[in-house]
């Protein structure tokens, strides 16, 4: 699982990738010919970089079509999103226990006022 | 004690650096916060959950001193030593940190915390996390001890109603 998952940020380290991904999730299945079309980059450029992404798990082509469209893999996408929530959860958290000091210093300081 | 919009973390892992970045609001000014960074006895308070024990083995909060905690959770066996050095003290503007764990000696992250001051006597904190690679980055993000949602809120009740 954690693999997969550092295998999926990986993918979308480079940005020509993280476009492929973003212009999928906006338009839907597109053939490789229509995800090359706006680069200044060739097809097979284009494809290499398709083959990451189907490797990472963030992309399938269906294999009977002729056209083969490539298809995003949401789920891929909501796991990290978990994971980097989850990651913000626990700072979330330590950071709730110090709102806590923090309070408990704020009301300590007014005693000593009020004491003084 | 007035209530107040709940201070959300907000968390962002640059795509292509190997960089996490968390940014806080407290309602409090950067010197008590800078300070329950740097006092030892506030620290252990709020640093790990209540299931874990967070003992101070050095703590030199000086420009070029050191510091090394244990974290341990005696019912299970487990402990875990953290270590590094501070590499700058300025106070209630900047903190920078060495952080390393035992056992991960090639994953050491430089941490940069800088402490904003707000209106209203409220602090805006930014922690910076840099690593070597994105692979250590993303190992990071997908690891790490899973503490538990509802402990963190049980212990803000708790401290919450000691003072009330």
């Amino acid at each position: 699982m954690a693999d997969q998952l550092s295998r999926a940020f990986q993918a979308l380290a480079d940005p020509t990738r993280r476009d492929l991904v973003a212009r999928l999730a906006a338009d839907g299945d597109a053939s490789v010919g229509q995800l090359a079309a706006p680069y200044d980059v060739s097809v097979q450029a284009v494809s290499k970089h398709l083959k990451v992404l189907e490797e990472a798990g963030l992309v399938s082509r269906s294999r009977d079509a002729q056209r083969r469209p490539v298809h995003l893999e949401a789920e891929v996408f909501d796991l990290m999103t978990a994971w980097i929530e989850r990651y913000r959860r626990r700072a979330e958290e330590r950071y709730t226990r110090l709102d806590g000091v923090l309070a408990e210093l704020a009301a300590d300081d007014e005693e000593e006022g009020a004491a003084s | 004690m007035s209530t107040t919009a709940r201070n959300l973390t907000e968390i962002e892992a640059v795509p292509d650096l190997p960089v996490i970045r968390i940014v806080r609001e407290f309602d409090a000014p950067p010197a008590q916060v800078f300070r329950a960074w740097v006092d030892p006895e506030l620290f252990v308070r709020w640093i790990g959950p209540r299931s874990i024990d967070t003992t101070i083995d050095v703590w030199d909060a000086r420009t070029g001193g050191e510091w090394r905690y244990t974290s341990s959770r005696p019912s299970e066996g487990f402990s875990m030593g953290f270590w590094g050095s501070f590499h700058e003290v300025r106070p209630d503007e900047r903190l920078v940190q060495t952080f390393s764990y035992d056992g991960g000696a090639d994953a050491v992250s430089l941490e940069t915390l800088t402490f904003e001051p707000l209106e209203g006597g409220r602090c805006r904190t930014v922690a910076t996390s840099v690593v070597e690679t994105i692979e250590i980055r993303d190992q990071i993000l997908v690891s790490g001890m899973d503490t538990g949602v509802i402990e963190g809120y049980e212990k803000l009740d708790e401290l919450l109603r000691e003072q009330s």
